[in-house]
């Protein structure tokens, strides 16, 4: 539904987003992540037709943001990152306005209101309300016209606890049968709403899979946390060593009578659960505790971006 | 959509918007006060040894003045609150072109400040009351009023564009504002003659909107006249759509 090809902005000398290609399908959350500045918002903002790429193509359900803006950006429900929205207006006004302009009337205006649990501030002032209620006022602005293509900038930014939860069930209940793309700094957001995860590091593509995929790739993934007894550490934990395909092993606890600790793979991912059940067998070791850590995006996260960004220094 | 329809939606919340922060009100009633203020008070119109106590004279030559610095006023929010607030980005993220937009804005601001001019009618009235105005000088003056306040409001629409800060596009507006009405002023005149020639002078001062004021305000509603506001107000909108465009890129 969204075809993102070659897409290049440049500032001056300054190039935001280089050369990156995507394609969204229908039914797909696309999590958008990455350091401040690494061009998120910029990819965005080109996606919704706001600021013209440099160079590249964005096709939206078949239509050139470029070529055929209107016809885009009819498909397309935006909301900016800072939440932007006319003060002086009633939260019914300012929806009743932006509904005129899509061309939708009192029916759609009324479901967004419900949808983002408004009703209470209908008829307050936008410049009288609290951040969350502007934030989902801003929200139900982008849902008003029920687009197929939704992309959400921050949408949990500056929101409390219960809010953001709010939001993510929000775009998860939405996500069905449309395209949502948005940004996060937050990554148990990813791990709670996104079918898919794509991370951003100047300006490119550094990643792309679902959650898991990416969890896959963090160093810790595969990693065993055990607890066994029966044998000194020490020697529990040089027998550990001494298991094919182990990369290292961290040892919290090593007792008189135990380890408890952590084998990370040589290979991420590869996890050796197996390998230490048969050990254990074999030794007549007491297997008190053991399982394995899927991986932390977090991990992931910093890994990929710090990485590149001590590469190219 | 159809861009009257989309011109009409924008134009209601612009006016709305207006209306909404006072700054109608205090536009509309600043206006027709020191209009008819400036007319009694320093134009003697009561005085019979005034050498002429015509509407064109007394009345006329004060909207040019005002409206230079209220026109700015009414026009500075236009574009840089948008820009401030990052509402542009809503609203150019609509499916319409920018120029409705552009237009709409443009339209609600020349709907107020034509809303003070038909609030100063009453002096018409009073004049027909008392004597026998020159119905086609009242016309004119109405009309050069209006195409003037017009202009400053393209000027300020403009310069909105460029800036976020309210009170700069203010201040640079009605700079803007003077320095065309001073173009045609005789000391600025002699003073573009003498260093560059009686031609040229001549067409720097063609481009002042006093002059063309003043022609159509006296009656003399000519093609060029009406061209100049016309082709101003369009280049000066058109400035907008192109500022508008490369500060998002």
């Amino acid at each position: 539904m969204i075809e993102v090809e070659h897409l290049t902005k440049r500032f001056g000398h300054n190039t935001a987003v280089d050369n990156i290609s995507f394609t969204v399908k229908k039914g797909e959350v696309l999590g958008f992540l990455g350091p401040n500045g690494a061009g998120k918002s910029t990819t965005m903002r080109m996606i919704t037709g706001y600021i013209p790429p440099t160079d590249g193509r964005i096709s939206v359900d078949g239509a050139d943001v470029v070529n055929a803006p209107i016809v885009a950006k009819a498909k397309i429900g935006y909301l900016p990152e800072a939440a932007p929205l006319y003060a002086d207006m009633t939260v019914v006004a300012f929806l009743r306005f932006m509904a005129e302009l899509r061309g939708k009337g009192e029916e759609d205006v009324e479901r967004a209101l419900d949808t983002c649990f408004l009703d209470p501030v209908r008829n307050q002032n936008i410049d009288t309300l609290s951040k969350g209620y502007r934030h989902r006022t801003c929200l139900a602005q982008s849902i008003l016209h029920d687009p197929d293509i939704l992309i959400l900038d921050e949408p949990t930014d500056g929101l409390d606890p219960n809010q953001k939860q709010e939001v993510r069930s929000l775009i998860k209940r939405m996500g069905e049968g449309k395209v949502i793309i948005f940004s996060t700094h937050i990554l148990e957001e990813v791990e709670a709403a996104c079918t898919r995860a794509i991370i951003i590091d100047q300006g490119r593509v550094v990643a792309d899979g679902t959650p898991g995929e990416l969890k896959a790739r963090s160093r810790g993934a595969g990693a065993v946390a055990v607890r066994i007894s029966g044998m000194a550490g020490s020697g529990i934990r040089s027998e550990l060593v001494g298991l094919p395909g182990v990369g290292d092993v961290l040892g919290d606890d090593v007792g008189e009578n135990g380890f408890s600790g952590k084998v990370l793979p040589a290979k991420p991912g590869e996890s050796l659960s197996k390998e230490i059940f048969e050990l254990c067998k074999e030794k007549q070791l007491v297997l008190e505790e053991l399982h394995v850590e899927p991986g932390r995006l977090d991990d992931v996260f910093r890994e990929i971006t710090v990485a590149d960004t001590t590469l190219s220094e | 959509m159809s861009a009257p329809r989309n011109i009409w939606i924008i134009f209601k919340r612009e006016l709305k918007a207006q209306f909404n922060s006072m700054l109608a009100y205090v536009f509309i009633v600043i206006f027709v006060v020191l209009a008819m203020a400036l007319t009694f008070w320093f134009r003697n119109f009561f005085d019979p040894g005034a050498q002429d106590a015509s509407l064109e004279f007394t009345f006329f030559l004060w909207p040019a003045w005002l409206l230079m610095f209220l026109a700015p006023a009414v026009g500075m929010r236009l574009w840089s609150e948008e820009h401030r607030t990052g509402t542009v980005e809503l609203l150019l993220t609509m499916p319409m072109a920018p120029w409705q937009a552009i237009v709409g804005k443009f339209l609600a601001g020349l709907a107020v400040i034509t809303i003070a001019i038909i609030c100063s009618f009453p002096i018409v009235i009073t004049v027909s009351y008392l004597g026998d105005p020159d119905n086609g000088k009242v016309i004119g003056g109405y009309l050069a009023t209006f195409l003037y306040g017009a202009a400053c409001l393209a000027i300020t629409c403009s310069v909105s564009a460029f800036t976020r800060s309210v009170v700069a596009c203010l201040i640079i507006s009605v700079t803007i504002c003077f320095l065309m009405l001073l173009l045609a002023v005789p000391p600025v005149q002699d003073y573009f003659t003498d260093i560059l020639g009686g031609k040229l002078s001549d067409a720097i001062s063609s481009l002042s909107m006093f002059s063309h004021y003043n022609d159509i305000k006296r009656g003399v509603v000519t093609l060029p006249n009406i061209a100049f506001f016309a082709s101003l107000i369009g280049f000066c909108l058109f400035l907008t759509s192109i500022v508008i465009k490369t500060k998002r890129s």
